[in-house]
């Protein structure tokens, strides 16, 4: 008896430190690599202000001597990045309220094996198609030079994060408890009344999350956005103008760099840029969720 | 029971679940500014009664309704029925408070913007008319704006009922509005539906045969889908003419 539960607390206490190790695990794991890039990144700033680095106007890594400015960088992601959720949020949003609240069951199944299916296509085969169908015809509508536009990656981005905005506010939507909706209904409340006053009000944080993640998805796509925005490191006027993200960057220009090199080193620090946005991004939405809670 | 004061009648009403026949050829006539209470086993179609009359039935698909059921006079299953009217006109409790996941104001509130008949500027008596109706008034004046999810379960179920009278409505159904309720807050809303019953109907389901012998003036028993036996709650109570009524009130069954 006595030995029993020694060895039940010996397991208890096992089971007890595994767990928490897996826990802080996923933190440790997310301090290395931000270590990591601090380590290599922020060398770039002995010969180069940050200020030249965030504000200056050309980004020309290779000539000689190199210019790191990486707001033309900044300015294409942003356009890009703002452009998807704008296409993206809304379809998405009203994709899911239909889905979860007013299709027929037949309907739905359908939707949601398409849902699905969009979102297993790799991306490079989506930027690919991107490239073959839609630019030709922003091209030709805009009667532009290139169709490798900014809006270009700013619609497949659209078509990448959707996907996840679908599902995520799907199932958010569908875990409203069904008492409220018949309480509206009850009270004489019309259909849409009830999904869009009640449902989709009290699913909102659910909604967020899956905003939020698709908004993460588009701004740390690189494979299609090079393909279908054309690359040009300048600062865009408009969004029917070319221009390079900042993961394009990074994932064209790292193969041709020096290990331990200034151009090394800024391509780092464009990564500790794109961790500050996300974690900015999701600090933003953990705080307006906090707040609406009270 | 003179038909000029009742408010809800039905006549030869019966409802099927597909091929399940729920209710059966039930005739019922509640009177107005009484409460009403329904009784009988679980899955005696107590709930699927109550829902006839606010045409909640609708929202399952495979509901099937044959014969008359008027509420004021009018026929609720007539093609011109309008449901919202109908629902504003006959409100709901449930058995699990469920306010909704708004503030206690918005709660009130909603029901007066989807009938928009009301001008916003009532809006602030009508909150503070209904909430001292439920006798909510004094511990909620100051936290409007606060979620009602944190209130107890009796607040919330006195929100919920303040709710719908916000929508004035003439007949209040309440669905074993006590079963998530400890026994104290219980006999509170049964003095609570004492006061409401001077302006309202109310028809209440209970599992609870002393809520139906202290809070009702008459007692419908339902067994099996059938009205067995429907009259005065006193006379119910201490003279039922059937013998189903009587084993099931002397708890032989049930
Ligand atoms: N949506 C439905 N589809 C099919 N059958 C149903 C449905 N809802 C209820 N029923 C059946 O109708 C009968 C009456 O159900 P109802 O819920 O009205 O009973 P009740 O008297 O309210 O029971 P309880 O006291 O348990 O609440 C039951 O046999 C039940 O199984
Ligand atoms: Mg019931």
């Amino acid at each position: 008896m006595d030995t029993h539960t020694k060895i039940r607390k010996i397991k208890e206490f096992i089971i007890e430190r595994l767990i928490f190790l897996s826990g802080i695990m996923s933190i440790i794991i997310v301090a290395l690599i931000f270590a990591f890039l601090l380590k290599e990144g922020l060398t770039l700033f002995w010969q180069v202000p940050l200020s030249d680095f965030i504000f200056a106007r050309n980004w020309y890594p290779i000539s000689d001597p190199p210019q790191f400015g990486i707001l033309p960088l900044i300015l294409g992601s942003v356009l890009v990045t703002a452009g998807a959720a704008v296409i993206s949020v809304p379809i998405g949003i009203g994709s899911a309220l239909f889905i979860a609240e007013i299709a027929p069951p037949k309907t739905k199944e359908i939707m949601k094996a398409g849902v699905e299916l969009l979102a297993a296509i790799p991306s490079v085969v989506i930027g690919f198609i991107g490239m073959i169908t839609l630019a030709p015809i922003i091209k030709s509508v805009f009667g532009l030079p290139t169709g490798l536009t900014a809006l270009s990656g700013a619609i497949t981005l659209a078509f990448m994060a959707m996907p996840t905005i679908v599902s995520i506010a799907e199932d958010a939507i569908t875990a409203v408890p069904r008492q409220y909706r018949e309480a509206a209904i009850a009270m004489g409340a019309t259909k849409w009344q009830t999904t869009w006053r009640i449902v989709a009000y009290a699913a909102r944080p659910g909604m967020l999350a899956a905003v939020m993640l698709g908004i993460g998805r588009v701004i740390g796509e690189t494979m299609a956005v090079m393909m279908v925005t054309g690359n040009a490191a300048l600062i865009p006027h408009s969004i029917l103008q070319p221009v390079r993200t900042l993961t394009a960057t990074v994932a064209a220009e790292m193969g041709e760099t020096v290990q331990g090199g200034e151009h090394y080193a800024a391509l780092f620090a464009i990564g500790i840029v794109l961790f500050i946005i996300t974690f900015l991004i999701n600090g933003a939405a953990d705080l307006y969720l906090h707040k609406t809670k009270k | 029971m003179s038909s000029e004061q009742s408010i809800i009648e039905t006549h030869s009403l019966n409802l099927y679940y597909g091929k399940f026949h729920a209710l059966k050829d039930i005739n019922l006539a509640i009177q107005a500014q009484r409460i009403t209470a329904l009784i009988g086993p679980s899955g005696c179609g107590k709930s699927t009664l109550v829902r006839v009359f606010n045409r909640m039935n609708d929202l399952i698909e495979s509901v099937r309704v044959t014969g008359e059921v008027l509420v004021e006079g009018r026929n609720i299953f007539a093609p011109e029925t309008d449901l919202i009217t109908l629902r504003k006109e006959v409100g709901m409790v449930f058995q699990r408070p469920n306010p909704f996941p708004l503030s206690i104001r918005d709660n009130l509130t909603f029901g007066l913007e989807i009938h928009s008949d009301y001008s916003k500027q009532n809006h602030t008596e009508i909150i503070e008319q209904s909430l001292k109706d439920v006798l909510l008034w004094n511990d909620m004046k100051d936290r409007l704006s606060q979620t009602a999810l944190n209130l107890s379960l009796e607040q919330q179920q006195r929100l919920c009922i303040a709710r719908v009278l916000a929508m004035k409505p003439q007949i209040i159904l309440m669905d074993e509005p006590c079963s998530a309720l400890d026994p104290i807050a219980t006999l509170r809303i049964e003095e609570l539906m004492q006061e409401l019953k001077k302006n309202y109907t109310i028809v209440i389901v209970t599992h609870n045969m002393q809520q139906a012998a202290r809070a009702s003036d008459y007692t419908a028993f339902l067994y099996l889908g059938e009205l067995i036996e429907f009259g005065e709650t006193k006379h119910i109570f201490s003279a039922p003419e059937q013998k189903k009524t009587e084993e099931y009130i002397t708890g032989r069954f049930g």
